[in-house]
């Protein structure tokens, strides 16, 4: 025995141990290739010996060898064989070697399955131990399918040290044999409450993990982790309980209720930092972020930690020294940011400080956090910040990064956050000073957005622009800047195509011809040579105005010069346009020296507007009738090239198509009769961008902005590039104009309450500038509400079109807030015909009643009148259970006379069903809406189209063929004081709750002079009510129907209703569709049926309804409308 | 956790614990990668990044880099708690701890870890329980631990 010990050290003392190759290695640093290749021969020698102790030294070289990268698969039937060692220490190396080199694809594993059974049940724990941690790293399916029980009986061993680690391993186990969980799971649980401190955190580790991929399972153990948590106090397991308080509940809101205060205790009192940092993260991120948004909601009420108290710990995270605490409270901050900007935009100072810290990665997360931060009133503030770091920040890549920023936090959502466009303008003109950076593509997109969108800077881009022209050579000057010459581009085109804004036209065309042009990029050049001859184009029409015709020619004659240069170019496009430019300046030279005008047919060449339209639109434009797009015209040619259905290009010209007449043979009579009948379908279409007469109001300045002044141009400064504008002094001029907006405003307000004297609305006081409060100077040129999908469109097409009408029709405010939608109510039969009122029969009781009743109406319409003049946009009023809708409109400024006058009544009739249903759902399902047109207005009014929304629930039903979103033409015109009626036939698949639906109608107001379109948004209210039929039923069927046992039964109260009994009944008659089954004294029985066949019963007493019905939540729904009826009397 | 790496600042690697099954080739591209993303950090800068969909946190002691990987919703400051206290552990065993104990002693130092990390969870945050559990086992075998005191990573 002695001597094979000796025997065994002696063979080692030949052999090469780990720490023999690792000195080798370390000793053989220029052929260590080499080196190793030897060692592995040795290795391969050792490995064919039998003595244990050898192959254990080779394996433990070899697991060395792995981690350096050599391949030692090949040994993987040797790792398995010391595994099987009795030997602890040989044991221990074998397991070592299979965690690091096995993996799931290592066929030997297989082999493994009964030596790792063994060592699991072996009496030296440390066996067991080894074997586990092994396990850990190699667990196959087949392993933890083979192996599950064992590691399960483990959980129960006598020492905590396995307990531990069995339960750890189970995780894994779980996730390779999810089967295994079920069984194993009642065990798992009880080591929750292990005595051992260790097994228990093990238990927590595993479940929260566990509850982290599918947390539904595991809110029953919610009160046993609520335990702990209230009760441990280490870090470590409380950071996991923590975490997986933060995945239950989103699905059990109760539990943010019960958190709060263990959390807001932990949040105050511990000094742990990862703890602190898991509450915040848990409380304000996980909780509050989707899967389930509605939620963050209730739980901010829930908590009613304040998420200032968070913030506040975050800034004290932000503000210290060390980095990564700084990181992490940036990180956190960006996430509470989504669900409470305001507690975060207070901290703004502190965020900007980090813009100046010394690792990049902390700058870029504040900058990340900037960008949510903005506001209107705050942006100039952040942008001359950024600004101010661009110039400060020493490397190009952080550097463009601030600059892509600058213009990401600029743009968000539609330019939404700026107010004032010339200094965006000028803040891109300064930005293209920045040397080296590769965003000038970007910088010239955003020249030509904005130049293209807001029309009212255009004269001062155009400005801004050929300043720039002029200074090209500054920024082509070095090779290096070659990324910025991208805006020349922008600056090239936005000059040309604006150029009846420029001052000095002809000093920009001279620019655009300089040779140093030559060097710009093929596609830089084009764009000048393009523009050049819209520049020139201007530049002719002024000078032919005056009477000396030589300056024309000498123009001319310089377009001559200059263009050979370009004609010259080894880029093809330009060579293109310049020749063909060329030859058409000679041609007008010819022209000039013969003294003829040309100037009005070369400006006809470029004319046109460019207009916003939706990438979307030519899709919506419908296919005339007759006309097949699919059949062939000629025969199709062998190969044809396909044609983009979108078109890519930014900016198409398109030629007015239908300006051209048609071939001889249509007369011209169905010529005429088809050119109105298209421009009424294009009237009439909402996809169709509208010519309205308020288009010139779109733009309109908001007031003061005449007050900033046009930024002198200094040419005697030479370094800065001269004439840009620094764009700090709109900054300021800003805030005076804001200034100057709120004194008008408060002087608007004091005037309207004095108009008002009467408090009746509770006007909110203008207290602080809020958000709202900031007007923009500039009007963005998008539509957002007029066609929902305009809203998330990103990129427009601007098509230019001469004949088609077209400009954005914008309302200029958004339709009225609930608030201050006007109570309407109208007992005007006469306005109604159809509907029969039952006021008569309420107002012959008490006529002095009606009669006040009738002032009081009277002042509403005047008051109405008033609020119509002063609110532009549509609105409409709601009569409350009343079974019918006025439809009151006003419109939008430019036609607020015409629309004083009008007032379009809607009369909504009881709804009434197609046919007679027996819980037949084809037919249950259809409601007919009966809709009376009154033109109250002196116009004639016509092509109009009703168009709902429709909903999951409701659908227009429209004739086959239409899409999802076409109105339905009224079948009528309206001649002044004329009313119609038109019914529309609405599918509906549930009505057990009431709905409301929005919708359009489109019409042209025709006066004698002139026609508008014109659209008013209205809403239909199905009520509940308004489904049911009023049924005759007998007692005795009563009786059964209540004693079947299927209704469920409701009540509500009915307070402060004083009206004799039988007014109530016929109330309850004439607006929920009841009959009377059966009246005995002040108590009474009523039924209805539904469209779908639910019934509803009814116990009516004088001061309460008992009801019962098969739906409940039809039943609510329908004794909250009869309960409102009465509230309102 | 999904891995953890040790390296040196030449980018040597001098321990890896892999917790998720990756091919060799996988990991080879992984420590590669990450190894040059985090040598090429400035020193002032913060000890997290986010690398591919992971979280990674690393910090150095001396001329040792210790990296981890973790997921998403992982708490970085207790990553780089169980970094430091792995490195205690390292330091309380060997006794002032330095990188030439963790090249000559490889298989000791993953030892160490393997009773602290389990699976990649923390399965024992007691430093004394976690030595004893080291001791008791090493006197199961014949001991023989070179000590090369030369640069302290503590």
């Amino acid at each position: 025995m002695a001597l094979k010990i000796v025997k065994g050290s002696i063979d080692r003392m030949f052999d090469k141990n780990l720490q023999d190759l690792v000195r080798g290695i370390r000793n053989h640093k220029e052929d260590e290739a080499k080196y190793i290749s030897t060692c592995i021969d040795e290795i391969k020698q050792e490995l064919k010996q039998d003595n244990i102790a050898v192959k254990a030294n080779a394996v433990c070289k070899l697991t060395y060898l792995q981690m350096l990268g050599y391949d030692v698969s090949w040994a993987a039937f040797n790792i398995v064989e010391v595994m099987s060692s009795s030997k602890f220490t040989y044991k221990r190396i074998g397991y070592l070697a299979a965690s690091q080199c096995f993996h799931e694809s290592t066929d030997v594993i297989m082999l493994t399955t009964n030596q790792i059974r063994k060592d699991l049940s072996s009496p030296n724990q440390y066996d067991t131990g080894v074997a586990l941690t092994g396990l850990s790293c190699f667990v196959t399916p087949d392993l933890a399918r083979d192996l599950a029980n064992d590691i399960m009986t483990l959980m129960s061993h006598t020492k905590p040290y396995i307990r531990k680690k069995a339960v750890l391993i189970m995780y894994k186990v779980f996730l390779k044999y999810p089967e295994s969980l079920r069984p194993a799971f009642p065990r798992l649980k009880e080591k929750l409450e292990d005595p051992d401190p260790g097994v228990q955190s093990a238990a927590v580790n595993v479940i929260c993990e566990l509850a982290r991929r599918n947390p539904k399972n595991y809110l029953s153990l919610a009160p046993l982790f609520f335990k702990l948590m209230t009760s441990s106090t280490n870090n470590w397991v409380l950071i996991k309980i923590i975490k997986l308080f933060g995945a239950l509940t989103p699905l059990e809101p109760r539990l943010g209720k019960k958190l709060i205060e263990p959390l807001t205790n932990l949040i105050h009192s511990t000094s742990a930092m990862s703890l602190l940092y898991e509450c915040v993260n848990t409380v304000y991120i996980d909780v509050n972020t989707p899967p389930l948004p509605s939620l963050s909601l209730s739980l901010c009420l829930y908590l009613s930690l304040p998420p200032q108290l968070c913030v506040q710990k975050l800034r004290i995270l932000i503000e210290d020294s060390d980095q990564n605490l700084k990181y992490l409270g940036l990180l956190a901050m960006s996430k509470i940011l989504k669900t409470h900007p305001k507690s975060v935009q207070s901290h703004k100072d502190l965020i900007l400080q980090c813009l100046d810290d010394k690792d990049e990665s902390i700058r870029l997360r504040a900058l990340d956090l900037l960008y949510g931060m903005v506001s209107k009133k705050n942006l100039m503030e952040i942008v001359k910040k950024l600004m101010l770091h661009v110039d400060k920040a020493e490397g190009t890549t952080y550097r463009d990064e601030l600059l892509t920023k600058i213009i990401d936090i600029c743009s968000q959502s539609n330019y939404q956050y700026i107010t004032n466009f010339e200094w965006y303008i000028s803040i891109l003109v300064e930005l293209t000073r920045l040397e080296g950076t590769r965003h000038g593509h970007l910088i010239a997109s955003q020249m030509l957005d904005v130049a293209i969108r807001v029309k009212a800077i255009r004269g001062f881009a155009v400005a801004q622009m050929a300043t720039l022209l002029d200074n090209a050579h500054l920024l082509t000057g070095n090779m290096q800047r070659m990324g910025i010459c991208e805006v020349l581009y922008a600056a090239a085109w936005i000059c040309g195509e604006f150029s009846e804004h420029l001052e000095n036209p002809m000093q920009t065309l001279e620019a655009m011809l300089r040779p140093k042009v030559a060097t710009l990029p093929g596609h830089i050049q084009a764009v000048y040579v393009q523009n050049a001859a819209k520049l020139f184009a201007t530049v002719l029409k002024s000078q032919e105005g005056n009477t000396d015709s030589t300056a024309a020619q000498e123009t001319s004659q310089l377009m001559i010069d200059r263009l050979p240069l370009f004609v010259q170019s080894a880029n093809l496009e330009v060579q293109e346009r310049a020749s063909c430019i060329l030859q058409l300046v000679k041609y007008i030279q010819k022209l000039q020296q013969k003294d003829v005008e040309v100037a009005e047919e070369v400006s006809a060449l470029f004319a046109g507007e460019l207009n916003p339209v939706a990438p979307k639109a030519q899709k919506k434009v419908p296919v005339p009738e007759g006309l097949d797009l699919d059949s062939w015209i000629n025969e199709p040619p062998s190969e044809s090239e396909s044609e983009d259905e979108q078109p890519k290009a930014i900016f198409a010209k398109e030629e007015p198509k239908h300006s051209r007449p048609r071939r001889e043979e249509v007369d011209e009579k169905e010529l005429a009769k088809r050119r109105e009948a298209r421009k009424q379908e294009q009237a009439n279409n909402p996809f169709y961008i509208k010519a309205s007469p308020s288009s010139q109001k779109v733009y309109q300045e908001a007031p003061g902005v005449e007050h900033i002044p046009v930024v002198q141009i200094d040419l005697s400064v030479p370094l800065k590039v001269p004439g840009l504008p620094m764009s700090d002094q709109y900054v300021k001029l800003e805030e005076e104009r804001r200034q100057k907006e709120r004194a008008e405003k408060k002087k608007k307000e004091k005037k309207k309450r004095k108009e008002k004297r009467s408090g009746r609305g509770k006007k909110h006081d203008s207290g602080p500038e809020s958000e709202e409060d900031i007007t923009p100077a500039h009007q963005v040129d998008i539509v957002t509400e007029e066609m929902p999908e305009w809203s998330i469109i990103t990129s427009y097409i601007f098509i230019k079109t001469k004949s088609y009408c077209v400009t954005v029709h914008v309302c200029s405010s958004r339709p009225l807030a609930d608030s201050e939608k006007l109570p309407v109510r109208s007992h005007r039969a006469a306005e109604a015909p159809k509907s029969p009122t039952e006021d008569g029969d309420a107002t012959s009781q008490e006529p002095k009643k009606k009669s006040s009743k009738e002032k009081r109406e009277k002042k509403k319409d005047k008051d109405r009148d008033r609020k119509v003049r002063i609110s532009t946009g549509l609105f409409l009023c709601l009569l409350g259970n009343h079974s019918h809708l006025i439809l009151v409109s006003s419109g939008l400024p430019g036609i607020n006379k015409c629309i004083q006058k009008s007032k379009l009544v809607f009369c909504f009739l009881p709804l009434t069903k197609v046919y007679d249903i027996q819980g037949n759902l084809q037919d249950g399902s259809q409601v007919v809406v009966s809709v009376i047109f009154e033109n109250k207005c002196d116009s004639f009014l016509k092509s109009m189209e009703f168009n709902v929304l429709d909903s999951l629930n409701s659908k227009l039903q429209r004739p086959e063929g239409s899409g999802p979103h076409d109105g339905l033409t009224v079948p009528f015109q309206l001649p002044p004081g004329v009313s119609n009626e038109a019914r529309f036939v609405f599918t509906v698949q549930s009505i057990i709750m009431p709905q409301k639906l929005k919708g359009t109608l489109t019409f042209i107001v025709k006066n004698e002079d002139s026609s508008t379109h014109e659209k008013l948004d209205f809403k239909l209210h199905f009520t509940c009510t308004s489904y049911l039929i009023t049924t005759p039923c007998y007692s005795d069927a009563f009786a059964k129907l209540l004693e079947s046992g299927d209704l469920k039964c409701s009540s509500v109260r009915l307070e402060g209703v004083n009206m004799p009994f039988h007014h109530l009944l016929a109330r309850i008659c004439f607006h929920h569709h009841f009959s009377v089954v059966e009246r005995i004294d002040s108590c009474a029985s009523m039924y209805s049926r539904s469209i779908q066949g639910h019934h509803v019963c009814l116990l009516v007493k004088t001061v309460s309804i008992d009801a019962k019905c098969d739906e409940p939540t039809l039943l609510g729904n329908v004794l909250d409308e009869i309960k409102q009826t009465f509230s309102q009397c | 956790m999904q891995f953890m790496l040790l390296f040196s600042r030449q980018g040597k690697l001098r321990l890896q614990k892999w917790y998720v099954p990756l091919s060799d080739k996988e990991r080879k591209k992984i420590s590669r990668d990450l190894v040059q993303t985090i040598l090429a950090r400035k020193p002032k800068m913060c000890s997290f990044l986010e690398w591919r969909d992971l979280k990674i946190v690393y910090k150095r002691y001396a001329s040792l880099y210790f990296c981890c990987a973790v997921e998403d919703q992982d708490n970085e400051l207790i990553t780089l708690e169980i970094i430091h206290r792995y490195v205690e552990l390292l330091d309380k065993y060997f006794g002032s701890v330095c990188e030439l104990d963790i090249i000559f002693n490889f298989e000791k130092a993953y030892f160490i870890l393997d009773e602290f990390l389990l699976g990649g969870e923390a399965q024992e945050t007691s430093k004394k329980n976690v030595l004893k559990a080291i001791e008791q086992a090493d006197l199961l075998q014949e001991v023989r631990i070179f000590l090369y005191h030369q640069i302290h990573l503590l």
